[in-house]
């Protein structure tokens, strides 16, 4: 009784190198920002103002990726950025997850009015539009990094919610779930023991992809002038800067607009990767 | 035939019909068992059969605990456990267990098979827990190695034989085996009923094994227990219903089994 079907391991495909390899290089970025800035951030040089990147005609090599309108280094701006965009995603993901997925594994798996009370609250919290509710809560607790956090956990935690019900609500039904009853495992016991780790998968893939989105939402609440300070280095910020002088220096749009697009891009393949990786049911 | 496993009396259990629940107000509730007395003498092993929709996988399912029943009584080796909670069960569950009749779906996709035959193990808080493992996998027939492998990783009757590993690794005395060859092709079917015939001998276990078919039933059961829309039509000996069927659909049931009719003239 030997074959191959044990030695058969997916090895990780290109797209979860290219996503960690970005995200991984980003991590350091805003790890070592302080450092590695070729200029201080906030820095104004209203005489070398939107100086093309250094490829271009009429650049300056001090300013590898160009300035803004203010003279401000357009890379370090970047750099700087990267901190707060993978705070937020950070933590407001995790918290989301946290919150979300707890209350779904409860609803999919007890059921009755516990699943009764939460779906109706997640019925009735996704009927408020998202980026309204968030501009509306920001407004009520006012500007900072703890505000986008807590808008973006208030909104989102329906996302996990819905989607981790509806799996656990499959996975309780099989028998493995009615053969650790009849071991005596208790039903708390059978949630984290045998359910949890069936419903990881998605919750990953969820995770990353809610990372990707915490990064556009503090990006479009910077962009509506609700994140941090305006003077401070934020992707959404030097987006909505960038777009009012697109036509004279399109580089202080593009490049934070860029590295926007490659994290959220990289987030949800990291978990869709991820989560192939980590399933040992070879489908 | 002294020692009562198993004593049951007029057990009744209900599901609600939620296909004809009204708007408002409770659903109303369908009969699946309608009173069932019998009782399991140690060593015994009883068949139940019964067509779909006979509530033997309910019955079984109540024996074990897995659903509670609306009124009469479950005694399991002097106790009542009819109502029982589940803390007040969980020292009896180590000595009534229960293989699976999907075996894909009774084992956890995401663990080994060493540790999904160590679970109830590790529930009942037993020592020595690599060991018994060990000997669980010998018992059923299975190399070791298999302790590292995924359920998906294996076919049909070795994913059956997991099953039943797990189940006689506490050393129970009553084990609950719901339909567990349905799932297999015939020579499986065959190879799983052999460990099982061997088992219940080896380790003196009384079972209780549901099935559809009596074919699978005659060699492997001392009893019978025929089930018809939620009531026992016949409870006798096997020899004696094969030999003189007394209830209608029993007769039915038997006049269904293929005969082996080898015609000379096939070629």
């Amino acid at each position: 009784m030997r074959d191959a079907r044990g030695e058969i391991r997916r090895l990780p495909g290109p797209r979860l190198w290219l996503a960690g390899g970005w995200l991984a290089i980003l991590v350091l970025a805003a790890l070592l920002a302080p450092w590695i800035s070729p200029h201080d951030p906030l820095a104004q040089d209203l005489f070398a103002g939107r100086l093309p990147p250094v490829w271009e005609a009429g650049a300056d090599p001090n300013y590898l990726l160009g300035t803004d309108s203010l003279g401000r280094d357009v890379l370090s701006r970047i750099l700087h950025g990267a901190r707060l965009a993978l705070s937020i995603a950070l933590i407001a993901g995790t918290l989301t997850c946290l919150i979300g997925a707890t209350l779904g594994l409860i609803a999919g798996y007890y059921g009755g009015w516990v699943d009764l009370a939460v779906s109706r609250l997640v019925d009735i919290w996704m009927a408020f539009p998202p980026v309204l509710f968030a501009i509306l809560l920001i407004a009520v607790l006012g500007t900072g990094v703890t505000s986008i956090i807590i808008a973006i956990v208030v909104i989102d935690w329906t996302r996990f919610a819905r989607v981790v019900r509806a799996e656990a609500m499959g996975q309780a039904q099989m028998d493995y779930v009615a053969s650790a009853q009849v071991a005596g495992r208790s039903r708390f016991g059978t949630v984290l023991a045998e359910i949890l780790p069936n419903v990881l998968p998605a919750i990953v893939a969820l995770l990353t992809l809610e990372m990707g989105i915490a990064v556009i939402v503090e990006a479009i609440l910077s962009f509506v002038n609700l994140s941090v300070s305006t003077d401070a280095p934020t992707w959404g910020g030097m987006i909505a800067e960038g777009r009012a002088s697109v036509h004279q220096a399109w580089w202080v749009l593009v490049f934070p607009l860029a590295a926007l697009f490659l994290t959220v891009l990289s987030f949800s393949q990291l978990g869709e990767g991820l989560k192939d990786h980590f399933d040992p049911v070879l489908r | 035939m002294s020692e009562v496993i198993y004593d049951v009396r007029d057990l009744r259990l209900s599901f609600p019909d939620m296909s004809k629940k009204p708007l408002l107000g409770p659903a109303p509730r369908v009969d699946v068992l309608k009173g069932l007395s019998f009782q399991i003498p140690k060593g015994e092993v009883l068949g139940i059969v019964g067509g779909s929709g006979s509530g033997k996988s309910t019955l079984g399912r109540a024996l074990v605990r897995l659903i509670e029943p609306d009124s009469g009584g479950i005694t399991f080796e002097g106790r009542d456990i009819t109502h029982a909670s589940e803390d007040t069960l969980r020292p009896l569950r180590a000595r009534l267990q229960m293989i699976f009749q999907d075996p894909m779906s009774s084992l956890n996709p995401r663990r080994q098979v060493g540790g999904i035959i160590a679970g109830p193990l590790r529930v009942q808080g037993r020592d020595n827990i690599p060991a018994r493992v060990r000997e669980a996998l010998d018992m059923v027939g299975l190399p070791q190695s298999f302790a590292s492998r995924y359920p998906h990783e294996l076919s049909g009757g070795q994913r059956q034989r997991v099953g039943i590993a797990r189940a006689i690794a506490l050393r129970p005395e009553f084990i609950l085996a719901d339909e567990i060859v349905s799932g297999l092709d015939v020579s499986s079917q065959a190879q799983v009923l052999n460990l099982l015939e061997e088992l219940v001998r080896e380790l003196g276990l009384t079972l209780a094994f549901i099935s559809h078919d009596l074919s699978v039933i005659r060699r492997l059961c001392s009893r019978l227990l025929v089930l018809y829309r939620g009531e026992i039509v016949e409870n006798a000996e096997t020899a004696a219903l094969f030999a003189a069927p007394q209830a209608a659909y029993t007769r039915e049931l038997l006049s269904a089994i293929p005969l082996p009719d080898p015609e000379q003239d096939w070629a």
